[in-house]
């Protein structure tokens, strides 16, 4: 609407100099502003709801209004419930999955951008071949791939461990393929000639050469890999049958599922719901501006 | 010349660094891919009588595959999965889009706090999403008239599932369609500005087709993603009836290898879904590739 309204001023503007025009400059596109709320509400509310139902006992969460918090409420013992629950299993989860994530991440992150950099920077025996190999990887899923890793790491008897869930995660192919594009346009060769002529090692181009010019992709495959290690569900799901190696998605989860006569524990969950997601995305949107997402799709295009 | 020739004789190094991708692959995706091969092919075979059982693994052909796809249960897996795809991947991909094209609009308000709070689910794992959403539909817990609305109804769960699902996944694509649509060069726009232009036309006439291999790339991902459901409904299954062990695809998988104690027919599922996602994968790739190349000309 207001669309057609710009339009109509626009000669009054030619006409006017320089003030309507910055009159022009101060209006708000109402319409895009409107759906940015509504979007933006969408996104948030059913996070911030957990907030005002993290105020709630098992008893009010069910006999007072949904959407208003009870105050003073059980905020604190429902947080105090939930951190001592099991003997303090959820700081339990939460270690677990920074174990997962972070060492994943890092690792993952170590693999990819070193693939990345040999296949970007040198034509060797069977590089073809890797780079092929690694390209057919991407088009497999590793979500289907969980049960038959399951089968596979059982019959070693690799299962219910730390590594069972580590390891199935350490390569992405995904990530040694951005790598590879990236590489290709950020370490020039003239600058890998360069330290070679003055003696440099095969291994010191790479370490203070390519690593460093590969910066941007690396941080932005840690953040990639770190979440989707941390988001990951069915692995864990498969692989562990110990409570004590859970990471938070598996423990909640397993905290829903009702157990032999007792009563729901949902204001518990709802605590635990609300101390996974808060610290989270914090920590997300304060690194929010290290993410280079446009890589993703550049990577794709190329 | 020269350089090629160097490389050549450069250390192990590279060798070195790509090994372990290499390795880790082989061991943790093509083996177990090859594996539940191998285990689709073979069955039980159960011997003995009074003293005890004993049981071997024997070929079975593609007994296990036949077995499958005579099961109408797996294709009543695969139809609310593709269902819960076409309420899902369109509502992405239409949303995404046009939250970016807001974000990129001039003189739209609030745009840095609006994308954050886009971008906020992404943060939360989908099985946590899924918990919470569950709490939101629950009627006894509902702050959107789920006391009203049954939100586990025989229809409506499907939007439901596929809206838990978008929740996750719309953040992440409206910031690749915006960091698209920052990079996309300024003279065509700033030239149908000078025309006269509305923001709507420029948005719709300019924009959207410069983005348009964006578009295609996070829609084939978000059909992709749908083949691998498996995080909501199983976490919204406690909360509900409606939502039954072997409800999609992957959940029957798991249901099989791990609940019926049938690893044969779960990797014979596992694999036909392997089979369906690349397929699907390679086909539309080349389909968005071809579309994108005629636009282009």
């Amino acid at each position: 609407m207001t669309i057609a309204a710009t339009d109509k001023r626009q000669p009054r503007a030619v006409t006017g100099g320089p003030r309507p025009r910055s009159r022009r400059r101060r209006r708000t596109n109402l319409t895009a502003t409107v759906i940015l709320i509504i979007g933006g509400l969408y996104c948030v509310l059913p996070a911030l709801w957990i907030l005002v139902a993290a105020t709630k006992s098992n008893a009010t969460l069910f006999s007072t209004a949904p959407y208003a918090p009870s105050l003073p409420g059980a905020f604190f013992s429902n947080m105090s419930g939930i951190l001592t629950y099991n003997h303090g299993i959820f700081l339990r989860w939460w270690l677990n999955s920074i174990i997962y994530a972070v060492g994943g991440g890092v690792l993952s992150t170590a693999i990819a951008g070193a693939a990345g950099y040999a296949l970007a920077k040198y034509t060797f025996t069977g590089s073809r071949v890797a780079f092929r190999i690694i390209v057919a990887a991407v088009l497999l899923p590793q979500i289907l791939l969980a049960v038959p890793q399951y089968l596979l790491l059982a019959k070693f008897g690799l299962t219910n461990s730390y590594e069972s869930v580590l390891l199935p995660q350490l390569v992405s192919p995904f990530a040694i393929y951005l790598c590879k594009i990236y590489a290709e346009a950020a370490v020039p060769d003239e600058l890998m000639e360069a330290v070679r002529m003055d003696g440099g090692s095969e291994f010191r181009i790479f370490w203070s050469v390519g690593t460093r010019l590969m910066l941007p992709v690396l941080v932005t495959v840690l953040l990639l890999q770190f979440i989707a290690i941390w988001n990951n569900f069915l692995l864990p799901f498969v692989m562990l049958n110990n409570t004590n190696l859970d990471p938070l998605t598996l423990g909640l989860y397993g905290m829903l599922m009702p157990t032999g006569g007792q009563p729901n524990q949902y204001s518990l969950v709802i605590g635990g719901v609300f101390l996974t997601i808060v610290p989270l995305a914090i920590l997300f949107l304060s690194l929010q501006r290290f993410w280079r997402i446009d890589l993703i799709s550049g990577g794709v295009k190329g | 010349m020269t350089i090629a020739g160097r490389k050549k004789r450069s250390s192990k190094l590279p060798v070195l660094l790509v090994a372990p991708a290499l390795v880790l692959l082989a061991l943790f995706t093509f083996a177990p891919a090859g594996y539940a091969v191998y285990l689709s092919l073979m069955k039980l075979h159960i011997t003995g009588g009074l003293l005890g059982t004993s049981s071997t693994q024997v070929f079975a052909g593609l007994g296990n595959y036949t077995d499958t796809f005579k099961d109408p249960e797996f294709w009543h897996s695969l139809g609310r999965m593709l269902l819960i795809a076409v309420i899902g991947v369109p509502a992405t991909v239409i949303l995404a889009t046009l939250f970016a094209l807001c974000l990129d609009a001039n003189a739209a308000r609030l745009t840095t706090v609006t994308r954050l709070a886009i971008f906020l689910p992404y943060a939360v794992p989908g099985v946590i999403a899924s918990i919470l959403w569950g709490f939101l539909y629950l009627p006894a817990t509902s702050p959107i008239g789920g006391s009203v609305i049954n939100y586990f109804g025989n229809r409506l769960i499907f939007f439901t599932v596929a809206n838990v699902a978008v929740w996750g996944v719309v953040g992440f694509n409206t910031v690749v369609l915006y960091t698209a649509l920052r990079a996309l060069p300024r003279d065509v726009r700033q030239a149908a500005e000078i025309d006269g232009a509305s923001e709507l036309q420029i948005a719709l006439h300019v924009k959207l087709p410069q983005i348009a291999p964006a578009i295609a790339m996070i829609a084939l991902f978000s059909v992709i993603g749908a083949l691998q459901l498996f995080n909501e409904p199983t976490a919204l299954k406690p909360l509900t009836n409606a939502i039954t062990s072997t409800w999609v695809p992957l959940m029957r998988v798991y249901s099989d290898a791990f609940v019926n104690n049938n690893i044969y027919g779960g990797a014979a599922s596992a694999f036909t879904l392997l089979v369906m996602t690349v397929a699907l994968t390679v086909g539309g790739g080349a389909v968005v590739t071809r579309l994108l190349g005629r636009q282009g000309k």
